[in-house]
């Protein structure tokens, strides 16, 4: 059984009726799958079915290393949501529960190639010299945390400078310690900066201008 | 399907958030506040053909942290999310009702007859009646050591941070039905939950309790109050007094959820309408506040008992009570 029920299948189909370009979802997992490889990949494969505009490619982290190096991968499970071009966007961890919503979402806005971030916002970026990573840390109960994660996609979608994750906190033990998350959303900016909570755009953006200032 | 630790039931976005009609015209009715009371009045509102607009941070309001409901009648059970859903299907097939959501109004002034409401993005909507439904956000529990450690091991969402805790001790702050809600939430993820509460019993309701009762993980300190969280940069314990030997001791803890009850979103119009001691909005029976053309409902208000289906009745009831106000005034 997928993790999809009929009514929201239903839903989605509707919804993807209105994507422009087409979406690739790129999963890496591995041989012997981890539970939340196996579930992310099954998720990804339910959702292309969705849709004409929407393909799914599988990778293997350890045998596929020229993928796995040419996207960046450090961890699986992964999703790269590329459209048009391969825009930094990544899911690692699975987006169940309310990240479903930063999933679809993203995979929207990725098959339009643009954002709905401010003419303010878009002039800040312009100026961006410098690669930007924002690590968003979540868990799938947090309603405020796909604000958060959307944010960072758009952001990435915007810039090419930018690169966005969407960081599944329970199944990166290691990462939540070594970045002491204790609460989500919390944002990582290039390692040096960071904050809790679902900032608003303005404030979001600002803080990653910070990085060009540093 | 064996889901281990998470939970994957997936939840679905919300399509084209926000819907304003470009007339320019001052709306009729503003509704400030996207929870179960003013979602019910925009349904009332638009039956009645009133050209209204919501404005809210989210729409569900304190429902989206709601895990399980069962006291809401025609479900004998339903997540937050789930009820908010079927809120949110049933105001949106209004078209005559403008939504904003992910914006909030910080101020809210009367000019001549009309009102002004300014939202944190700096755009100014005019309406000529308002429903305040604002509801409450998470009270403090004003001790040392709480603010600086809020993301560092305080938390006020345990539904929220609760993953984070896996394999730690914690500490629930209260025994009302968040509380011990979020003790439950806690049971199966966290090492040792000591729950803190200023009573010498629960003010949950017993169905809540039970669920609680015989965890071997769980250590209740009743009539015990918190006067300190320790830690430098992250908590590393809390300090409890009893109430009754007045003797203090010091617990060891990573995580504080703090669960105490509720503060109203109302300071955005303190200068406007009138407020109960506790800074709610004070309303009538029909949701008048003291200021003619100005309604309150739901949580943020002087009503009592802060449940959803009381929120949806002042809902309903602060449209119908706007409407005989538009109908007399204009």
């Amino acid at each position: 059984m997928g993790l999809i029920k009929e009514s929201q299948q239903k839903q989605l189909k509707d919804r993807f009726k209105k994507l422009d370009g087409n979406v690739k979802l790129i999963v890496f997992t591995q041989e012997m799958e981890c539970q939340y490889c196996e579930q992310t990949r099954q998720l990804m494969q339910d959702i292309a079915a969705l849709s004409d505009k929407i393909a799914v490619e599988v990778y293997d982290f350890v045998a596929d290393s020229d993928e796995v190096e040419r996207y960046k991968i450090d961890k699986i499970p992964a999703t790269v949501v590329e459209g048009e071009k391969d825009y930094g966007i990544r899911f690692y961890g699975i987006p169940a529960g309310y990240e479903f919503t930063s999933l679809i979402d993203t995979i929207v806005a990725v098959s339009k190639g643009e954002s709905d971030l401010s003419e303010e916002t878009k002039t800040a970026l312009a100026q961006l010299k410098d690669n930007v990573h924002i690590q968003v840390f979540v868990t799938l109960t947090c309603p405020y945390c796909p604000r958060a994660v959307e944010m960072a996609h758009k952001l990435a979608i915007e810039s090419d400078f930018i690169a966005g994750d969407m960081v599944e906190s329970v199944e990166f033990p290691h990462l939540t310690h070594k970045y002491n998350v204790m609460a989500v959303p919390k944002v990582i900016i290039n390692e040096d900066i960071q904050f809790e909570g679902a900032l608003p755009e303005k404030e979001f953006v600002e803080n990653v201008m910070k990085v060009s200032e540093s | 399907m064996g889901s281990g630790l998470l939970d994957l039931k997936l939840i679905m976005p919300d399509e084209d958030q926000d819907r304003v009609s470009q007339s320019g015209e001052p709306y009729e009715l503003l509704i400030i506040g996207g929870g179960p009371a003013g979602m019910t009045a925009a349904v009332y509102s638009a039956r009645k053909q009133i050209r209204t607009l919501l404005v809210s941070e989210d729409l569900g309001g304190q429902l989206l942290w709601t895990s399980d409901i069962e006291n809401y009648m025609g479900y004998q059970y339903i997540t937050g999310r789930e009820l908010t859903d079927k809120f949110k299907s049933q105001m949106e097939q209004f078209p005559i009702v403008d939504i904003i959501v992910g914006d909030s109004v910080g101020k809210l002034a009367r000019e001549d007859d009309q009102f002004v409401a300014t939202t944190a993005s700096d755009r100014k909507y005019i309406g000529k009646t308002v429903i305040i439904a604002s509801g409450k956000r998470s009270r403090p529990l004003n001790v040392p050591g709480e603010r600086e450690l809020i993301g560092r091991g305080v938390s006020y969402c345990a539904t929220c941070d609760a993953p984070l805790f896996k394999g730690k001790d914690v500490a629930v702050i209260g025994g009302g039905n968040s509380g011990l809600t979020a003790v439950v939430d806690l049971m199966g993820i966290a090492s040792k939950i000591y729950v803190v509460n200023i009573s010498p019993t629960w003010q949950a309701d017993p169905v809540i309790v039970e669920k609680t009762e015989g965890a071997e993980n769980v250590t209740p300190l009743l009539s015990h109050r918190v006067t300190s969280i320790r830690g430098e940069n992250v908590v590393t314990g809390i300090t409890v007094e009893s109430l009754g030997t007045q003797e203090s001791k010091e617990l060891s803890v990573q995580g504080v959820f703090i669960e105490i009850g509720l503060l109203p979103n109302s300071e955005f119009v303190s200068n406007l309408v009138q407020l109960n001691r506790w800074g709610e909005i004070i309303v009538d029976c029909g949701c008048r506040t003291n200021v003619p053309g100005v309604f309150g409902a739901g949580d943020v208000t002087s009503v009592p008992e802060k449940q959803i289906s009381v929120a949806i009745g002042e809902g309903s009831k602060a449209a119908l009570s706007a409407y005989k106000y538009l109908l007399m005034h204009t």
